[in-house]
């Protein structure tokens, strides 16, 4: 995992073949006068740690680290590394829980970049109701400001019953409160917002409450994980990307009958696995352009 | 009307409504309960055999943790909490085969955590 790589392109990682996503972040390009820097941050998800699985990971001990491997090995500096979710795979013993979470944190730890935020997933956090994260990584439900872009993480994985719950969507009310219609606003969050594949549990039971709180506001971008695939998705003018799994990928939605793993392919070793860079990028001039033929009268 | 007419009219009015809901508890199909015990990580029974249009309660119980049973296709579900009985009704109104699953997260096997509703004509 030696190959730098390059911002807003898609290359090969020599370790994990997968492939980095370079995204666009929607509304960014279309906001008209407002001044703000571009910014680049790296988005990785569901790493699973403690899964043991050889079918589908072989390497599954060793994925995590060439994941921090390839980040550090970026040509540029990431302004910020966002984890949304499933940082370890679920245990029910409460001590294995927070052994595999601390050594996960040891493990992202060799990250170069320390401006590093964390969120949980039902694996961490829905058996405890995020007691063993919030001990080592703090309040799992936050906001944050960044070159003039709003950051709100939103924790629908604590209740076990995939809520987000009324207390936290009034936080989301009143934070949202403090911001113009016309901000630009991202959303970090591990399950879908909106219903996916309910039936195998890629939905939040009162997501569309939050997206009825974020439907106000103009530009808004919703970076999610749990479905261990990219998926591109809008509810209105809103955008939902899920990120590639850092453990296995499952099967696209809807393929099968039930959710399953796609297994380990030897052949082409950590298919289906990567991260992703989102590029926030200052307004750029645009031109539509319309072709038209000539036609005999 | 002299007031002892109006008794019995009164007392026959009571009668014929008596025997109108006699006769609405008669002609409802009584409810076929299918009792269902949810544990660590499995629905016992897995499958559950319906007829189409037949009435069913299903009853849940669990001893072990918070569990949750969901039909999405008949926009059914409810919590399963240890030590009390958890009821849906349910009246199929398609054949077929239809999933259900544990919604709510509870443990190592919980993904795996599921069963299907046939339905029959």
């Amino acid at each position: 995992m030696n190959e730098s790589i390059d911002r807003r392109e898609f290359l090969k990682l020599a370790g994990l073949g997968g492939a980095v996503f370079a995204s666009g972040l929607a509304g960014c390009a279309s906001m008209a006068g407002a001044k703000q820097d571009d910014f680049y941050f790296v988005q990785l998800s569901d790493t699973h740690w403690g899964f043991k699985g050889p079918a589908l990971n072989p390497d599954a001990e060793g994925t995590l680290q060439k994941a921090v491997a390839a980040v550090n090995a970026l040509s540029f500096d990431p302004d910020f590394i966002v984890f949304t979710g499933d940082l370890t795979h679920t245990t029910d013993d409460p001590k294995e829980r927070r052994r595999r979470l601390a050594e996960f944190r040891d493990i992202v730890g060799g990250l170069k970049n320390r401006n590093v935020r964390f969120m949980p997933g039902e694996h961490d956090a829905s058996l405890d109701n995020g007691q063993a994260w919030k001990e080592l990584f703090g309040p799992s439900t936050y906001s944050f400001d960044h070159k003039g872009v709003h950051f709100i993480a939103v924790d629908n994985v604590s209740d076990a019953a995939a809520r987000i719950g009324d207390p936290q969507l009034a936080w989301l009310k009143s934070d949202l409160a403090r911001q113009d219609k016309d901000a630009r606003i991202v959303v970090f969050a591990h399950r879908p917002l909106f219903d996916l594949m309910p039936q195998w549990d890629w939905a939040t039971r009162d997501g569309a409450q939050a997206i009825e709180l974020l439907m106000p506001y103009r530009n808004v971008t919703v970076f999610y994980g749990h479905i261990h695939q990219e998926h591109h998705h809008m509810t209105g003018h809103i955008a939902h990307h899920s990120a590639k799994s850092l453990i296995f990928p499952l099967i696209a939605p809807g393929s099968k009958p039930k959710r399953e793993p796609v297994a380990w392919d030897p052949t082409q070793p950590y298919k289906g696995l990567g991260f992703r860079g989102v590029d926030a990028e200052v307004q750029k001039a645009a031109y539509e352009i319309t072709e038209y033929p000539v036609t005999k009268a | 009307m002299r007031p002892g007419r109006r008794r019995v009219l009164a007392a026959g009015i009571a009668t014929l409504a008596g025997a109108a809901f006699g006769a609405a508890v008669l002609a409802q199909p009584r409810e076929r309960v299918i009792r269902i015990t949810a544990r660590k990580f499995e629905f016992v029974p897995e499958e559950i055999a319906l007829k189409k249009g037949e009435p069913v309660v299903l009853e849940f119980t669990t001893a072990d943790v918070l569990m949750g049973f969901n039909a999405p296709d008949f926009k059914v579900r409810t919590d399963i909490v240890p030590g009390q009985v958890a009821r849906v009704r349910l009246s199929p109104d398609r054949t077929g085969d239809f999933d259900f699953f544990c919604d709510n997260f509870c443990g190592e096997g919980h993904e795996t955590m599921s069963g299907k509703i046939r339905v029959t004509a």
